[in-house]
């Protein structure tokens, strides 16, 4: 399976990543690649298996519904780049209003 | 035809995967929240309890197949007030399937109930969007249990999508789920609306109506969004599929640009959180303490006490009031009466007092409009009704049989006022009326009492 350049532009913009122009053919090969590594596991056969979400067979872990401390405010903010009376502030985002 | 989403806040004490409280409205920005629903790397999730047991509660109330095997899911995209980059929801196996309301006489299928984690709230700084640079966002909801009930577009009217929701909450709060407050946010509801030819079996193109914060709000905008497509279709246009929200200020809805350029939220099983098993034995448990529900809360309600359609409506929109309703009946009111006054007077007293007063209008000790300024000062005073007619003198002696006795002895003992008002002395009858009066200590009705002694002297 090989990625286009559409779909690697599509997955750098649902990551968020800036691509260079001309990075999308570097990537379109090693995703690919990876891809291609992955694909090797279709070859096990699976038939008798039950698909499973988990390896690691734990069962129901639950906690009791019991308020604890949360963290002071000023410790909450400590890495935010900008704050403004508690809140974290983020540049401006826009849905179209009427 | 209309399919809703309806968003619930669980009534948990704690978060849905950490401990912070879910006491957070009125709370400081951010003070509320720790490293879980944070986002911070290292930090792992653990699901609550008690808000895995609210859903399978209201799932079962829902009528729902309960799924022996549940598990969340990773739901990834940006967006502020989402720290992590990404929701734990359920996508593929929700922990509850197939279910249905009865609105009436009619079904409304459910598709689905599933767990998920609340994202955080972003104010916008300064007045206007437009103008704004930048968003201010309080992460204290962050991580709030919320349960997705979502139904099958099996609504056909603006008043049906309404009804639904309050329904929805009748059972929500019947069950303990959620206060689902829609005000307060604890209930949200989204509403898929698409309109077709009249006859045609094709599903038309569906927007997705948000920012609704009332049934009233729900009401007016799935009637605007239906009348809008309708225009749209007949003037030869066609439905876009998008996003709208509703105005309340200028009471449209408007387009909205999602909030992914590309609705691919790459689900994924959360690789933090094991799969759930919800035993059948446990769900049969809960089944069994499920409470009344607001269905079979309205029949009985009609059944037991022979009340009208809008008296059931109105006594079980709340289940206080229903309780207090029942209670006054149980204290001695005739359950007419009760539903009644309840209904009008929204009624702080308790059942018993209420009863009380229900009593004294019952028997003519007092008449209707005096019930109600006796009920308006026992509520200010925390008096009985009793104790409040006799300090003000409002008992009235009202009963014909009674005052008709206490009349023919005023006549009898009178007689030189009885003749001189035969010969048509009008102000005769003041004395007699006098001796009335003194003769039930004040407590008689007086306009009952002229005439009965109008009538007896005039014989
Ligand atoms: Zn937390």
């Amino acid at each position: 399976m090989t990625l286009t350049r559409d779909e690697v532009r599509h997955v750098a913009m649902l990551a968020r990543l800036g691509l260079e122009p001309g990075e999308e053919d570097f990537y379109a090969e090693q995703l690919s690649a990876i891809l291609a590594h992955i694909d090797r596991l279709r070859e096990v056969d699976t038939d008798a298996i039950e698909p499973t979400a988990q390896v690691v067979q734990v069962g129901s872990r639950l906690r009791e519904d019991l308020p604890e401390p949360s963290l002071p405010q000023e410790r909450a903010l400590t890495n935010a780049p900008e704050t403004k009376d508690g809140f974290f502030v983020v540049k401006a985002i826009q849905e179209s209003e009427p | 035809m209309i399919g809703m989403e309806v968003h619930a806040q669980l009534s948990t004490r704690s978060k849905m995967f950490c401990g912070c409280t879910t006491d957070y409205i009125g709370a400081p920005p951010n003070s509320t929240v720790c490293e879980v629903c944070l986002g911070m790397p290292g930090v792992l999730p653990v699901a609550n309890a008690r808000a895995v047991e609210q859903v399978v509660r209201t799932a079962l109330a829902l009528e729902c197949e309960i799924s022996r095997h549940t598990k969340f899911d990773r739901k990834n995209y940006f967006y502020p007030d989402l720290p992590k980059g990404y929701q734990i929801s359920q996508y593929d196996m929700p922990m509850a399937r197939s279910g249905r309301l009865s609105l009436g006489d009619r079904e409304i299928r459910i598709t689905r109930v599933h767990l998920e984690e609340d994202t955080g709230r972003l104010l916008h700084a300064g007045d206007a969007l437009e103008t704004a640079s930048e968003s201010l966002v309080d992460l204290n909801r962050s991580g709030m249990p919320l349960m997705e009930i979502v139904s099958e577009p099996d609504l056909r009217s603006a008043e049906e999508a309404r009804d639904y929701a309050v329904e929805l909450r009748g059972i929500l709060r019947a069950v303990g789920a959620s206060e689902a407050d829609m005000e307060k946010g604890q209930l949200r509801a989204e509403a898929n609306v698409s309109v077709r030819p009249r006859g045609s079996q094709e599903l038309g193109v569906k927007t997705e109506l948000k920012n609704i914060n009332s049934f009233r709000a729900l009401y007016r905008a799935v009637a605007y969004e239906i009348e809008r497509q309708v225009r749209e279709l007949e003037g030869g246009g066609r439905v876009v599929q998008e996003t709208r929200g509703w105005s309340e200020s200028e009471q449209r809805t408007f387009s909205q640009r999602s909030k992914e350029f590309a609705q691919d939220y790459r689900y994924f099983p959360e690789p933090d959180l094991p799969p759930l098993e919800l035993r059948p034995d446990w769900v049969a448990q809960l089944r069994a303490s499920l409470p009344e529900l607001p269905g079979e809360l309205r029949g009985r309600l009609a059944e037991q006490y022979a009340l009208s359609k809008f008296d059931v409506e109105q006594l079980s929109q709340e289940s206080a009031t229903a309780r207090l309703f029942e209670q006054t009946v149980a204290a001695g009111a005739p359950p007419k009466q009760a539903a009644n006054w309840i209904i009008g007077n929204a009624p702080t007293l308790d059942a018993q007092r209420l009863a009380e007063l229900i009593g004294l209008v019952v028997a003519g000790t007092i008449n209707r409009e005096q019930g109600v300024r006796v009920l308006e000062e026992a509520q200010a005073s925390g008096r009985a009704p009793g104790e409040v007619v006799r300090e003000q003198g409002l008992a009235q002696v009202s009963d014909e049989a009674q005052l008709g006795l206490v009349v023919e002895q005023v006549i009898a003992e009178n007689p030189r006022a009885a003749a001189d008002f035969r010969s048509g002395k009008q102000q005769a009858l003041g004395a007699l009326l006098a001796r009335v009066k003194e003769a039930t200590g004040g407590s008689a009705n007086m306009r009952l009492a002229a005439q009965l002694l109008r009538h007896r002297l005039i014989q």
